[in-house]
């Protein structure tokens, strides 16, 4: 390859983080640990530990089940090894919970070239999957353990210096899958001559699936000191969902204490091929969904966040401390999705014909808090 | 910056020069051949370019405010957040798991 200076490794820094998401039923709380070190200027290691706490559930996991706590514990590892212009990255992660226990390794290689105005990224995620379904009980719930699945993933990207205001960046990610694939605690609804005009079935997914996806992005440097970038990621699936998502970021400092960042997001899917909110009778067809993840939706999320280097100078044995503060509002809207939860709520105090349900929208805020320390 | 863009097309012409070069005789060779062949001239045409903007002026682009993803806990956690409530996911650089079933 070309002969230039070599690239390297980000600065050592630990992250402390909570967050909390509530909204649509869930009340979820986030803690986490990040430690990266550098043991030379070629090899570093990354260890993350995050924690969620869940408690209370979606709007179609209510129409069939009851409130469920749970918590997910990720532990990951990740190692760094830079040799000349080219970064090699190896982690292994694991996450677990009640009812779903999750396996990934990963590895990926980055690789300056064209004088280090290009970088081109290459990665591979394997990732194995046990899945349970938890029977609700508070205290000492059961676990019936109902399959496995196994996705791979094929990374490549590229960012590219334009000028020296510019940069710009493509990602392409592959995704395959395949074994139990469907969500236990969602259930299908059709038509029945029952008193409540529907019964609830379960869900049939296909064995496999496979994802595309495209970003592109771009940043731009303000001549007051101030970024502004752009993305927009197109997505399609063997399942016929189609995602497009764009966002648009604005960063502003302030002196060298603040830094301010606004966030705003779309997000728009049409639903899977084999979803519907009410199928016409039982077993209508091979595969039947009404999981909310694949109906037609659009969701907007506005977000604001302030960084704080409340200590620019550093303390201690950190060079620098930074505190930031994120808040986002998401709205959620759903194309096809009903809420069967309020059929008894028409503004005359009747019952909704079945199918006529209001279609379902929930706001969802999210809160984040991180100490980072750099040292 | 208009003496960046200036400078980088100089550079790709430069490339696409080299290229016209070594091309009427791969053409004759089959497309694999071909694609490969193409693949490492373009490496190697890029040893020849000149990069239009110099490490000296890199500054702004080198400053954490220019950084894709500052936070690295933050991105993966609110694409978790999408992807668990979203029916698409990849291409957003992070790599993790979880169900976010309920």
């Amino acid at each position: 390859m070309c002969a230039a200076g070599a690239a390297v490794l980000p600065d050592d820094r630990a992250d402390i983080f909570w967050s909390s998401y509530r909204g649509g039923g869930m009340d979820i709380t986030g803690e986490s640990v990040l430690v990266r070190k550098k043991f030379s200027e070629q090899f570093a290691v990354e260890a993350n530990y995050f924690v969620d706490k869940v408690s209370g559930a979606s709007v179609d996991v209510l129409s069939n089940a009851s409130v469920i706590k749970d918590e997910r514990k990720q532990k990951s590892l990740s190692v760094e090894y830079i040799h000349d212009k080219t970064l090699y990255n190896l982690s292994y992660t694991n996450s677990t919970e009640r009812d779903y226990i999750s396996n990934t390794t990963h590895f990926s290689l980055s690789q300056d070239m064209f004088g280090d105005l290009t970088t081109v990224n290459l990665g591979f995620t394997d990732s194995r999957n046990r899945v349970g379904e938890n029977d609700g009980t508070a205290n000492t719930p059961i676990i019936t353990w109902l399959g496995h699945s196994e996705s791979r993933s094929y990374q490549a990207g590229l960012s590219q210096i334009l000028t020296r205001n510019l940069i710009v960046g493509s990602t392409l990610e592959v995704i395959t899958d395949q074994g139990f694939l469907s969500n236990p605690y969602r259930s299908i609804r059709y038509v029945d001559a029952v008193p409540l005009g529907y019964s609830l079935g379960t869900q049939v997914y296909p064995n496999t699936h496979t994802s595309t996806a495209v970003e592109t992005r771009a940043k731009y440097y303000l001549p007051w000191r101030a970024a502004a970038s752009v993305s927009y990621r197109y997505y399609s699936d063997t399942w016929d969902v189609r995602g497009n998502t764009i966002e648009l970021d604005y960063v502003q400092p302030f002196s060298n204490k603040f830094i301010v960042e606004g966030r705003v997001r779309h997000y728009s899917q049409n639903h899977a091929s084999f979803y519907s909110d009410l199928f016409d009778q039982a077993n209508q067809q091979n595969f039947e969904a009404r999981d909310q993840n694949l109906a037609a939706q659009t969701n907007n999320t506005i977000d604001g966040k302030v960084t704080w280097a409340f200590a620019p100078q550093g303390f201690l044995l950190f060079k620098r401390a930074t505190v930031s503060f994120d808040v986002s509002r998401i709205q959620f809207k759903y194309g096809d999705f009903r809420n069967i939860k309020a059929y008894n709520d028409t503004p005359a105090g009747g019952n909704y014909p079945v199918g006529g349900e209001p279609l379902y929208a929930f706001d969802a805020m999210v809160y984040q808090v991180y100490l980072s320390m750099f040292f | 910056m208009r003496a960046s863009l200036l400078t980088m097309r100089a550079s790709l012409l430069n490339m696409r020069a080299c290229l016209l070069t070594v091309r009427a005789p791969l053409m004759k060779r089959a497309p694999l051949k071909l694609a490969t062949a193409g693949a490492g001239l373009v490496l190697l045409a890029g040893c020849s370019i000149q990069p239009w903007v110099k490490p000296y002026e890199r500054d702004r682009l080198a400053d954490p405010i220019m950084s894709w993803d500052r936070d690295a806990i933050s991105a993966a956690y609110m694409d978790h957040v999408y992807d668990s409530r979203e029916g698409s996911r990849g291409a957003t650089g992070t790599a993790g798991g979880g169900c976010g079933c309920n």
